[in-house]
């Protein structure tokens, strides 16, 4: 196994994740939603990088 | 000319009440002034002349016969055009809702407010489907800052904020998902409170991210804004998160001063990241208040990264269909960010979820040893109209991703806060967000009130024409 993933490549990312979701895409608007997608991978690296600790559920139903 | 600006709503109700006005009166005032400002400003979407001016009969013939009448009786008001107004569509500031039947009736917040007395009047424009920071909008056009026609009102409740500033109604209605009533109210220089996440019912408007969003009421004054949260509370069975407590008024303690409330600024991730008027804005408030204390809601950038997460897979479930079906319709802006947040893992979501329940823990803490937190509102006054970057800090970011990075991480766990203007010089104006802890919204209004009484928080209506 390879000791660390390939780099993410938003762009064969959203091609592939397209049909899944039942989308079809014009290839113009590729470029912001791979921008996007860049912006929200970063996002998630930055919430995944704070150690949760298992026990921490997440609410189902979120109350104040 | 622009005529006289509508007075503020709790002058209207005394001047009816003491039967120096009649509600025709006011109503007529407001529509005439509608229809000769709102060209300039386009805040308005919808105006109902005829329903509004019915309404003002009854409750002038109610008067008439000597009927007790509600808090806001003959005020008129408007509200963002996401919230249901029988016989319009909701439209919720797409093309694609337009296709949509008319409402069949009232939303809960409408009705509420109309059993306290007041007259709707009209809907207000919006960001698309509220994924907006910006207060532009490709179908309606852009609402334009009453205080510099050429600069953003701010979104997405765009419209509501420059109705206000124009001196079109005396109050408005908006939603905040991630800053949508603090952001407009900021940019247009008025007050705008978020009230607790499930304290106000949503049912009868159209959503975007459920476990996020949030009505509340704009205002020009912090009586007023009180006015219309008192009218607005209550338990609702028709919204699931709406709370089942009963209502806690706010307004008859709304003169009860500061004394022996322990206020805070927001250090750390509050106090960087923003123009220098922006810091300065909280300063001055923090001063007047005699707050000196700096406490630091611990992970607050990552808060606002979960809440970004979130935000966009949340409202790309709810549009995922349209997304499919009518991908041109939607505005490139908002469906290039749903397309994406529709392909984020779950993991990702799950993740944001979780973290989600320790900062509200985390922060919640913080409120043991404070009654008020302050933080900016936003980085920066409001920018051109069209505008797609700034620079703060030195650093070239984009506008619509960054205009609400104070306001999320504080609406990620349902804060409540009051966002009260100030105005450092002639330029435009900035806010600043009063926060309490979960059901203290009558603490961040004593303290708006303090202010606004000290003359540090003040709303005027622009100068147009």
């Amino acid at each position: 196994m390879p000791e660390t993933p390939p780099p993410f490549d938003p762009d064969a990312y959203a091609a592939l994740a397209a049909p899944l979701l039942g989308l079809a895409l014009d290839p113009a608007w590729l470029p912001p939603i791979t921008a996007n997608l860049r912006v929200l991978a970063a996002a998630a690296d930055l919430v995944a990088d704070f150690p949760l600790p298992d026990a921490v559920e997440a609410a189902p139903r979120f109350e104040a | 000319m622009s005529g006289p600006a509508i007075p503020d709503a709790t002058t209207i109700a005394a001047a009816i009440a003491e039967r120096r006005s009649s509600a025709r009166e006011i109503v007529a005032g407001t529509l005439d002034r509608i229809a000769r400002i709102d060209g300039w400003v386009g805040s308005f979407t919808d105006v109902l002349p005829e329903r509004a001016l019915a309404r003002a009969d009854a409750i002038d013939a109610a008067i008439g016969r000597g009927e007790a009448m509600g808090p806001l009786a003959g005020v008129p008001f408007a509200v963002k055009n996401l919230i249901d107004v029988a016989g319009l569509p909701t439209r919720a500031g797409s093309k694609i809702n337009r296709d949509r039947p008319p409402a069949v009736r009232d939303g809960t917040v409408v009705r509420r407010l109309e059993a306290a007395g007041a007259i709707l009047v009209g809907a207000l424009n919006m960001g698309e489907y509220a994924y907006d920071f910006t207060g532009e909008n490709v179908h309606d056009g852009d609402a334009h800052n009453p205080h510099a026609l050429d600069h953003m009102t701010g979104g997405s409740s765009g419209g509501s904020g420059a109705a206000l500033a124009a001196g079109l109604v005396p109050l408005t209605l908006g939603s905040d998902t991630n800053g949508s009533i603090r952001v407009p109210a900021a940019f247009c220089g008025c007050f705008g409170m978020k009230p607790t996440y499930g304290r106000i019912s949503r049912a009868g408007s159209f959503p975007f991210v459920g476990s996020l969003d949030h009505l509340g009421p704009m205002a020009r004054s912090v009586a007023d804004l009180a006015l219309a949260y008192d009218a607005l509370q209550g338990p609702d069975p028709e919204d699931p998160v709406a709370t089942t407590r009963a209502p806690e008024p706010a307004a008859a303690s709304l003169e009860a001063g500061i004394d022996g409330l322990r206020i805070a600024v927001a250090g750390g991730y509050f106090a960087r990241g923003g123009d220098p008027e922006a810091f300065a804005a909280v300063a001055r408030v923090a001063e007047a208040l005699g707050a000196s204390r700096t406490v630091e809601l611990p992970e607050a950038h990552r808060a606002r990264a979960a809440a970004y997460l979130i935000t966009a897979a949340e409202g790309a479930t709810l549009h995922l269909d349209r997304l499919r079906t009518r991908p041109q319709d939607f505005d490139p802006a908002v469906r290039d960010r749903l397309i994406a947040g529709a392909m984020i893992p779950a993991p990702f979501v799950e993740r944001a979820q979780r973290f989600r329940r320790w900062y509200r823990d985390a922060v919640l803490t913080l409120f043991d040893g404070v009654d008020v937190i302050l933080a900016p509102a936003t980085p920066c006054r409001a920018p051109k109209g069209g505008q797609t970057h700034f620079v703060i800090d030195g650093v070239t970011l984009p506008v619509r991703a960054n205009i609400g990075l104070f306001t999320q991480p504080i609406s990620f766990i349902g804060l409540p806060v009051v966002a009260v203007p100030v105005r450092l010089d002639a330029g435009l104006p900035l806010g600043v967000q009063v926060i309490a802890a979960p059901w203290r919204e009558d603490l961040a209004l004593r303290v708006a009130r303090q202010l606004e009484r000290d003359g540090i928080c003040t709303a005027p209506v622009a100068e147009l024409g």
